[in-house]
């Protein structure tokens, strides 16, 4: 269990999140943590958390085996996992794999012979008003096709990071990892990113353009309506 | 079984007058999601507000508005707040940011774009059940959602919103934003609390009930993120202000996402009890060659309605009385290019590989289901298959300790009762393979 001073700093640092006696509640973090270090759920990172947490590897390893974010092989710096789930699949999310596949000789869960790309189809990733969507690191492509989904790789296997839909700039999975550790984001760029989206504004934009608003309240009105006469 | 929507591009003024931003308001600024920008927009006035009434007065308060749950369940939020006991052990606050139902994608934009309002909403709450410390549950995808959240919990607590001593109140609170890696069922309360704890996420037998037995195995009020967010408003606006937005017994706005066969898909807030109708015209029509066949009335765990149920008022009541739930208004619309049968089985497909695995009924049903499926889709299916599905279905309903089995039932039920020609369409060879039999494994 050679892990660097900063990542046994991490930990600490997550451990103080949770309740005295209930650092368990630091488990999910703490494996997210392992797997910014090493690119998957290593034995050493399983040995790592027990050790931290002083409960068995038995009890680490049946967490992370659970949850499909924590890799089982040594993942790409570049998670490109596409939605195939009914909405996305009707939209061609399937087909938008398949090319994916083809493309980079790898079938789901699989990393490309360079190490650099992993791919896998997800389930539902909460974005079906711009399906079929595509997500690398978590960062959203949307409005997905075959050829759009083709030129993503292209530029990643390139070496250069194309730009989310919406999200951050991308960063390398095992710096995501590190995040969803629960750190902050210290890239000022990541944390503006882009949230909004036709899809997202749609209703917001029809309102406003047709100059609709909710109706007028006023805001010191008493929550109560009994109130002022408790007050009398 | 279909029916042609019309299509204007400007839907009509009486339609138009459905939609109520007000969850959504804020997201129309770019930079809301920063405090001075928040503050700028009405931001943490509902709070300065709320900590003058006493934890009492805000249940009743919460009572008194009608808001209801918006993660599918639809409970009183006041009556949940009061169910936690106030008998000075520890409480927490737990909000379910999970989101993950095939459809649902609202809470994923409300905390990107505005995560100020889930703090303050989360202050309030926890205020009103007297908690100290309240956590998030993103779910782990939801990776610029946790960024933001957590950006604004450091912002709050700058500005002295969180930490110590509230605004002066005397109230202490700290806001842990936990993120999830990677399993539908964490959105099911009580898994989320086993996940919370460091475990797999697998739910609890009730009762005991959150309530009193929830993270840690004390008092715990868990609450979805959408309803959170909705609590500063309601604070500002009144309780009969919200109730007004809405219908009856279902009060305040909802944000429909709106996906599928449509032109704009996309959140659209309006009156709660608006129809498909309307909601369609909002979004622009159907697309070209489309004719709606069926939708999710919210999300792929509430039962399917055909195109005839177009005009019912999607509210908690109405949906309910046409054999659907109102779930999280997640409407996922399909044509008449759609087909029902291959939409169940990447649905049971997604609740098999989604089953924690824990209750037998969910864990085996799931699986075989799929299996079946898939032998009818190659063109093996039987008769019998259906009969089968069926059965399945009655040995999944109410069987499992969550909801997730039931929820996996919905779209096979609801399909053989509205399309099962299309089911018969594969079996009888009226349409050909989707996939080859050597695929299949169930021979």
């Amino acid at each position: 269990m050679n892990y660097p001073e900063k990542i046994r700093e991490q930990a600490e640092a997550i451990l103080v999140r949770y309740p005295a006696g209930r650092e368990r509640s630091a488990l999910l973090p703490l494996l997210h943590l392992v797997q910014s270090h090493d690119g998957c759920i290593s034995d050493d990172g399983i040995a790592f958390c027990a050790e931290i947490l002083n409960i068995t590897k038995a009890q680490v390893q049946a967490v992370s085996t659970f949850y499909t974010m924590y890799k089982r092989e040594p993942a790409g710096d570049w998670l490109v996992s596409v939605c195939t789930n009914t909405l996305c699949h009707a939209k061609g999310g399937q087909k938008v794999f398949d090319a994916l596949s083809d493309e980079l000789d790898v079938g789901h869960d699989e990393t490309t012979a360079d190490g650099k790309i992993t791919l896998e189809h997800a389930e539902c990733l909460a974005a079906c008003d711009y399906a079929p969507v595509v997500t690398v690191n978590y960062e959203f492509f949307d409005d997905m096709d075959e050829q759009r989904a083709l030129d993503l790789v292209h530029e990643l296997k390139e070496g250069r990071r194309p730009v989310p839909s919406r999200g951050a700039p991308l960063c390398t999975l095992r710096e995501i990892s590190v995040q969803l550790a629960g750190f902050e984001e210290e890239r000022t760029a990541g944390l503006e990113g882009n949230a909004q989206g036709d899809a997202t504004l749609a209703g917001a934009r029809l309102a406003a353009e047709a100059g609709i608003t909710a109706p007028a309240f006023d805001p010191d009105a008493p929550l109560l309506a009994k109130e002022p006469e408790e007050a009398k | 079984m279909s029916v042609t929507v019309p299509g204007p591009r400007r839907p009509r003024e009486d339609v138009l007058d459905k939609l109520k931003p007000v969850i959504t308001k804020r997201w129309m600024s770019p930079n809301a999601w920063r405090l001075d920008v928040y503050e700028q927009l009405d931001g943490y006035k509902a709070l300065r507000k709320a900590l003058g009434y006493s934890e009492a007065d805000l249940i009743a308060f919460m009572k008194e508005s009608g808001h209801r749950g918006r993660g599918g369940a639809g409970f009183p939020v006041g009556m949940k707040w009061q169910f936690v006991p106030d008998d000075g052990q520890e409480h927490y606050l737990v909000v379910n940011a999970d989101e993950g139902e095939p459809g649902t994608c609202k809470d994923l934009p409300l905390m990107m774009n505005d995560p100020h309002s889930v703090i303050e909403g989360i202050i309030i709450a926890s205020y009103a059940i007297k908690a100290s410390r309240a956590y998030v549950y993103v779910r782990g995808e939801a990776i610029h959602a946790a960024r933001r959240l957590r950006h604004a919990v450091r912002e709050a607590k700058e500005a002295g919103y969180l930490g110590k001593d509230i605004l002066g109140s005397g109230f202490d609170l700290d806001v842990v934003i936990h993120s999830g890696a990677g399993a539908y069922i964490c959105g099911e309360e009580t898994a989320l609390l086993d996940s919370l704890e460091g475990k797999r996420g697998q739910p609890r037998l009730r009762p005991p009930f959150p309530a009193t037995h929830g993270l840690y195995n004390k008092p715990t009020c868990i609450n979805n993120v959408g309803t959170i967010a909705a609590v500063p408003h309601i604070v500002l606006g009144g309780a009969d202000w919200w109730k007004s937005l809405g219908s009856e017994n279902s009060a305040g706005t909802m944000i429909y996402s709106l996906s599928g066969r449509i032109k704009r898909p996309g959140q659209y807030e309006c009156s709660m009890g608006t129809t498909l109708r309307e909601l369609i015209e909002l979004a622009g029509g159907m697309q070209e060659g489309h004719e709606l066949k069926f939708f999710t009335p919210g999300g792929s765990s509430t039962p399917m309605l055909a195109a005839d149920s177009i005009d019912v008022p999607l509210d908690f009541d109405n949906v309910a009385k046409a054999g659907s739930i109102l779930g999280t208004t997640a409407v996922m619309i399909f044509s008449h290019q759609d087909d029902p049968v291959v939409a169940c089985w990447r649905w049971i497909k997604f609740y098999a590989h989604e089953s924690c695995g824990k209750c037998t009924p969910c864990r085996e049903g799931n699986y075989w289901m799929v299996r079946v499926y898939e032998r009818i889709l190659s063109g093996q299916g039987t008769m019998g298959d259906l009969k089968l599905l069926t059965d399945a279905c009655k040995n999944l309903l109410g069987r499992s300790f969550c909801g997730l089995g039931d929820g996996a039932t919905s779209c096979v039920t609801s399909s053989l009762k509205y399309f099962k020609q299309d089911y018969l369409d594969y079996i009888e060879g009226h349409k050909p393979a989707l996939f080859s039999a050597e695929k299949i494994g169930a021979h």
